[in-house]
């Protein structure tokens, strides 16, 4: 989504107040700010400016300290992501075994570059540091689940088992109407 | 069942051993959910124990497999040859036959307790060592047996951390912490997290124990945001041990209070550095700063803390139980007790291993870990992580303790063992590592703001083909520079991987800037695929799958591929029925 498009959009108000009522819960609020982010994170799906001004105004400090934390950690991001995220290790043991290919035929398969989200708003494609399988490397982590011992030709098939699952999901609301 | 053994399938072999003990009427077997112990290779894994006899092991236990080893172990029937194991580990507290070669303390309950119900830890002596030092010892006899034990911090430094608990002791501050750090951020080790998934009880009571001996009351556990299932077991282990009074006000009736909150991180490496990690914890960007003052003098909220790493503080129970002399007295002269190793990569059992001190990389890799994949030759193997460096043939019977490592130009990091073998391209290695800590480097200090990134830039080059002869010698000055004036750790230690592959494989990196050859063929930029056009029979597999669309027919049936345009990102190559692409 444009900058522009994105400045429109109203934050949506039961979130807020699920945003609210967590940082009300905490004492030490600054202290605690990576972990109101996390929440936010959960919320929303994603920091988008609106969530960072909004988290500054209520804890009372520069947005620029906000910002500056969002940048420096890379679990945080500041676009919406897709419906599902995939999480490619780029860890030494994945290294070896072959993650850079993987995560190539991914990107082939999803017509996209790493940290980007397919057009379909379906995958969104990130490459991480170390997960801590590497006994089943290369591993690949969708959304919570690990994906171990990948192949190139493995990956088409794991990611239709969700296109597949969309597209029921699809029918299924289709058919409610 | 950690994080690899569900993602193996782990869940299903418990439902379908809980079925089939069950058809079988056997409603006095309990199956119960262990940790890792450490056999990722053959995920999932089951370990029967019946008292009086000793355990059996299983693995790869599929649903199948797990009727099949049902009906077997407790009736009729033979075990499929593999699923059988041999791992051969001997526990801390069991004494056994000496021959075994791997011996656990730090992952002592790892694969033998439920990490959820802390019944389960105590009936190992769990909180005994606790009970034990509140009710009989000072805090300055506990400091005393840390220090005798020589027990060095297993994150990376290796500081001895009797010492590190002492500089803490000696603040008259009343408010002082204790921070777990449980950032693993070391790509290729998993320690930490097996540990926090498979015994989470043994670090929170490590960490009462250095909270009384340091004069801590508040712990933190500063854990990756990566590892939702350590930290769903922290929680509901904080909250027993809470619960049964060992951890809270008063505890064991000792006037002692200890309580332990957890912190989460949010993805950045340079949190392993100790503070760095201190200000994460305090909410703030995880920039380290100059040290002294050290955290024992000036930590979190600027009061005394003491850091210590995961893997330390699962030792420190069993110091306790059995004694410093015990401790004391595995290992080597400067490096007591056992080390965990991720060993992981082109090694055939890949897993956690936990071995003394002083045990060489040959035991390691052929003994324990089963030798190369595939049947290819060893080529080296990479340990402490983007700290560390290769360590190559010649020293595979050295034995390994943190000072042979640096002596041959490694170190022990946090114990990230991943073995390489002749198709790894040292090259594409070291710049694997550059491109992590360049990414990774926090931006504060030039050296390794910049420094890293030129020498990413460099090795990029190289790996290319567009290297030249003087690349080299400008890597090695990069080099040596960076590690001389970065501000820490992550800094100092990132031309590790360049520089010791360059020592170790020279020629390797000379090939690479004259000749512009990687002989591995892992360096992308340098491979040419070529179409054999007498073998093509023109199926036009390779046209289809051809992303830049640069193979077109040139005489029928024969393709041929546009070198200037090809990308090399050998998806022809893969479906060649005919062997009629070849990589040069």
């Amino acid at each position: 989504m444009e900058r522009s498009k994105l400045a429109k959009v109203k934050l949506p108000k039961e979130k807020l107040l699920e945003l609210d009522a967590y940082m009300d819960s905490l004492e030490d609020k600054e202290g605690l700010l990576i972990h109101i982010l996390h929440k936010a994170q959960e919320i929303f799906g994603y920091l988008s400016l609106e969530v960072q001004l909004y988290i500054s105004k209520r804890l009372g400090i520069p947005a620029a300290k906000v910002f500056g934390i969002v940048t420096f950690y890379s679990f945080f991001t500041q676009e919406p992501r897709g419906k599902h995220t995939i999480s490619m290790c780029m860890g030494t043991a994945c290294f070896v075994k072959g993650a850079d290919r993987i995560l190539e035929k991914i990107c082939l398969e999803l017509g996209v570059n790493p940290g980007e989200t397919s057009s379909d708003g379906l995958f969104t494609v990130k490459d991480v540091r170390c997960i801590g399988a590497c006994g089943l490397a290369p591993v690949a982590m969708i959304d919570d689940k690990v994906y171990g011992h990948l192949t190139e030709e493995s990956v088409k098939e794991i990611l239709d088992v969700y296109r597949k699952e969309e597209q029921h999901e699809n029918q299924h609301a289709e058919s409610a109407v | 069942m950690a994080t690899c053994g569900i993602a193996a399938g782990a869940k299903n072999t418990f439902n379908a051993l809980e079925k089939a003990l069950k058809k079988k009427g056997m409603s006095d077997v309990k199956v119960s959910p262990v940790g890792c112990i450490g056999s990722c290779y053959c995920e999932p894994t089951i370990q029967v124990n019946i008292p009086g006899q000793a355990p059996a092991y299983y693995g790869y236990v599929d649903e199948a497999a797990a009727g099949i080893i049902v009906d077997s172990h407790f009736g009729e029937g033979e075990v499929p040859e593999r699923n059988m194991l041999e791992i051969g580990f001997e526990r801390a507290d069991q004494e056994g036959s000496g021959k075994k070669r791997q011996k656990r303390i730090a992952l002592r309950n790892c694969g033998s307790v439920d990490p959820q119900n802390i019944m389960d830890y105590i009936a190992y002596r769990g909180y005994e060592a606790l009970g034990k030092v509140l009710e009989q010892k000072d805090p300055d006899s506990v400091l005393e047996i840390i220090k005798k034990s020589g027990l060095r911090g297993r994150g990376g430094g290796g500081y001895p951390t009797g010492y590190k608990w002492h500089a803490t002791a000696l603040q008259p501050a009343k408010e002082k912490y204790i921070i777990c750090n449980a950032d693993e951020g070391d790509p290729g080790a998993f320690m930490d997290r097996s540990i926090l998934e498979g015994d989470p009880h043994s670090v929170l009571e490590a960490m009462a124990i250095g909270g009384y001996a340091t004069g801590a009351n508040q712990g933190i556990i500063y854990i990756r945001a990566e590892y939702p299932l350590a930290i769903e077991r922290l929680k509901i282990a904080i909250a027993q041990a809470k619960e049964l009074g060992l951890l809270g006000e008063n505890i064991f009736g000792s006037g002692f209070d200890f309580s332990i909150e957890l912190r989460l991180g949010a993805g950045a490496f340079v949190c392993g550095e100790e503070t760095a990690l201190i200000h994460s914890v305090e909410g703030e960007r995880g920039e380290p700063t100059k040290k002294p003052p050290y955290p024992s003098v000036s930590g979190y909220k600027e009061k005394p803390t003491t850091v210590n790493n995961v893997e330390t503080l699962a030792n420190v129970p069993s110091i306790i139980l059995n004694g410093a002399d015990w401790f004391a007295g595995i290992g080597t002269e400067k490096s007591k007790g056992t080390k965990v190793f991720a060993l992981v990569g082109k090694v055939n059992r890949v897993g956690l291993v936990e071995v003394p001190m002083g045990t060489t990389l040959r035991e390691i890799i052929y003994d324990i870990g089963g030798g190369i994949n595939n049947d290819k030759e060893f080529r080296a193997v990479q340990t402490g992580g983007p700290s560390g460096g290769v360590i190559t043939v010649e020293h595979l019977d050295t034995p390994i303790d943190y000072d042979s490592l640096k002596e041959i130009g490694s170190m022990m990091g946090s114990g990230g063992m991943i073995v390489m073998d002749e198709t790894d391209c040292m090259v594409n290695i070291a710049k694997f590592y550059l491109g992590f800590t360049q990414e990774e480097s926090c931006g504060k200090c030039t050296p390794c703001r910049i420094g890293t990134k030129r020498m990413y830039e460099i090795l990029d080059q190289i790996t290319k083909g567009e290297g030249q002869f003087e690349d080299l010698e400008k890597l090695e000055r990069l080099g040596n520079n960076i590690k001389l004036s970065a501000l820490c750790g992550l800094g100092q230690t990132a031309p590790n991987p360049v520089l010791s592959t360059m020592k170790y494989f020279r020629e390797e990196y000379e090939r690479h800037v004259t000749d512009h050859k990687c002989d591995t063929g892992s360096c992308k930029g340098m491979r040419t695929y070529r179409i054999f056009e007498d073998k093509c029979i023109g199926c036009r597999a390779c046209v289809k799958v051809c992303p830049v669309h640069c193979i077109k027919m040139v005489q029928k049936p024969a393709h041929r591929i546009d070198q200037t345009m090809c990308t090399k990102c050998g998806a022809c190559f893969a479906v060649c029925k005919y062997e009629a692409i070849v990589v040069e």
